[in-house]
């Protein structure tokens, strides 16, 4: 599918999926035994037990606002700490049929406010766009998350940021950091490169700019085995740096902390540093980030149509605990609003520090 | 008491110094965190200050402690390294400048 840019890290023989590798990491079972079934060798606290201390356990639902849906693992990059696996020979891509019956669920559903489309690389399923005309037509918000170097990598994508804008697109992409050295260790050779060119390309479009209201965020996430900094002191770094050297502008700065799934929980065993990272992450624990985790006003939509907690989730296959309601087929919004979320160890990611979400800190 | 003298968990056990002297303890950590906050200098440059610091001071524990920090704050591995060189030019500066001193003596005595 498609082809990729002349310095990705694809061709250079550097990071594959663990599906590809036939890694026992690539099943999800294999990684909740690591996290679950082996956190007693860790003395890691269970997740449960700190949130029965705040008293929010079980972690009830507020309401879903958020439609979170990935459209598939397919992506043109194969980052280090990527917790989807994806990569170039994912095939598992959301059919139109499936996307049909996200609108007709969104078309039942007004409190469903925004819509957040998510991969792999999402530009690259081949109903990408008929989705997005298709949402926008139900006058929801529109997020999409652009790892930048899609729009260099085949001249069908260089379009995308007027496309975006046609739509009225909040486009959120990632950006490890504000240096090449960084960024390239996390998402392989080239990608800081082509990233700044990328997000050049959608500031001419007029996203990040003040006067327009055209609104792109970055992501910054740890390139090694440890915690996000402040978002705050982050984001001024990051504006300074983007402006002085490359005349980049952007609206906001999301600090996420990576969470001990697939390729980046195969990262802290390989080196080493699995044991330490958890405790750190529960060390962090703070009840507030507790409180307002996203997936109490999130759902999540898998490429094969099941409903999960988050992505993260999806990606450990746990399905929601919703029993009218696991399938986009049969999506009930009161039933999802009265469930529990479904946890597990790895959520100490989210609930660490300030706190970590899709849209960053959230304490 | 084991048989060494520096163990890497103690670096998790600092704060317990309170449980002998808690009144002592509860100030040098409030002044600790106020230290490092940002104000005229940002956290991020405090971190490499005191990550130079603890070369200098030679302390394990700071060195564990500030290399972790130094680099999530987001400095390069060739930033944090000359910063050690800071701190080493400054030991190294503060032994033959008392060369001088050497010199005066020498000086004074000699024929």
């Amino acid at each position: 599918m498609g082809g990729h840019s002349k310095t990705s890290p694809l061709g250079d023989g550097g990071m594959k999926t663990l599906k590809r590798q036939h890694h026992n990491l690539a099943e999800s079972s294999a990684q909740i035994s690591i996290l679950q079934d082996d956190a007693h060798l860790y003395k890691l606290v269970p997740f449960q037990q700190k949130l029965e201390e705040n008293n929010l356990y079980p972690l009830k639902a507020t309401g879903v606002e958020v439609f979170q849906v990935n459209v598939g693992k397919m992506c043109n990059q194969v980052c280090k700490h990527c917790h989807v696996d994806a990569g170039p020979d994912r095939k598992e891509i959301m059919t139109q049929e499936t996307m049909e019956q996200c609108l007709e669920a969104l078309r039942n559903n007004t409190s469903l406010k925004t819509v957040d489309l998510t991969g792999g690389a999402p530009e690259m399923n081949p109903d990408f766009r008929w989705f997005v005309e298709e949402i926008t037509k139900l006058r929801r918000h529109v997020i999409v998350r652009c790892n930048l170097t899609i729009i260099l990598a085949n001249k069908k994508y260089h379009d995308l940021p007027t496309f975006f804008k046609r739509h009225n697109v909040e486009v959120i992409s990632s950006l490890p950091f504000y240096t090449k050295d960084r960024t390239d260790r996390q998402r392989g050779d080239g990608v800081f490169e082509d990233s700044i060119k990328a997000l050049q390309m959608l500031n001419e479009a007029g996203y990040g700019k003040e006067d327009t209201k055209l609104v792109l965020n970055l992501i910054y996430n740890p390139a090694g085995a440890f915690m996000p900094p402040s978002q705050e002191a982050l984001q001024k770094e990051y504006k300074q740096a983007l402006m002085e050297h490359y005349g980049i502008q952007f609206n906001n700065l999301f600090a996420i902390t990576n969470l001990p799934i697939s390729r980046y929980l195969d990262y802290l065993l390989t080196s080493g540093n699995y044991e330490k990272y958890m405790e750190k992450l529960v060390s962090a624990f703070n009840p507030t980030a507790a409180a307002n985790v996203m997936c109490r006003n999130t759902i999540s939509i898998g490429w094969d149509g099941y409903l999960y907690d988050c992505d993260f989730n999806q990606m450990l296959d746990l399905k929601v605990d919703c029993g009218n309601s696991k399938h986009i087929s049969q999506f009930n919004v009161d039933a999802l609003n009265r469930r529990s979320v479904i946890i597990g160890q790895h959520c100490f990611g989210c609930t660490a520090g300030a706190g970590s979400s899709c849209g960053g800190a959230v304490a | 008491m084991s048989n060494h003298y520096y163990n890497a968990e103690d670096l998790g056990k600092f704060g317990n110094i309170g449980e002998y002297q808690k009144e002592l303890g509860d100030k040098f950590f409030s002044w600790y965190g106020e230290v490092f906050k940002d104000s005229a200098l940002s956290a991020k440059e405090k971190s490499l200050i005191a990550l130079a610091v603890s070369h200098a001071v030679q302390c394990p524990y700071c060195i564990d402690a500030y290399s972790s920090d130094a680099f999530e704050k987001g400095y390069s591995e060739a930033q944090m390294m000359e910063a050690v060189h800071v701190a080493g030019a400054i030991k190294g500066g503060a032994v033959l400048v008392h060369g001088v001193q050497m010199m005066n003596k020498v000086k004074e005595i000699a024929m």
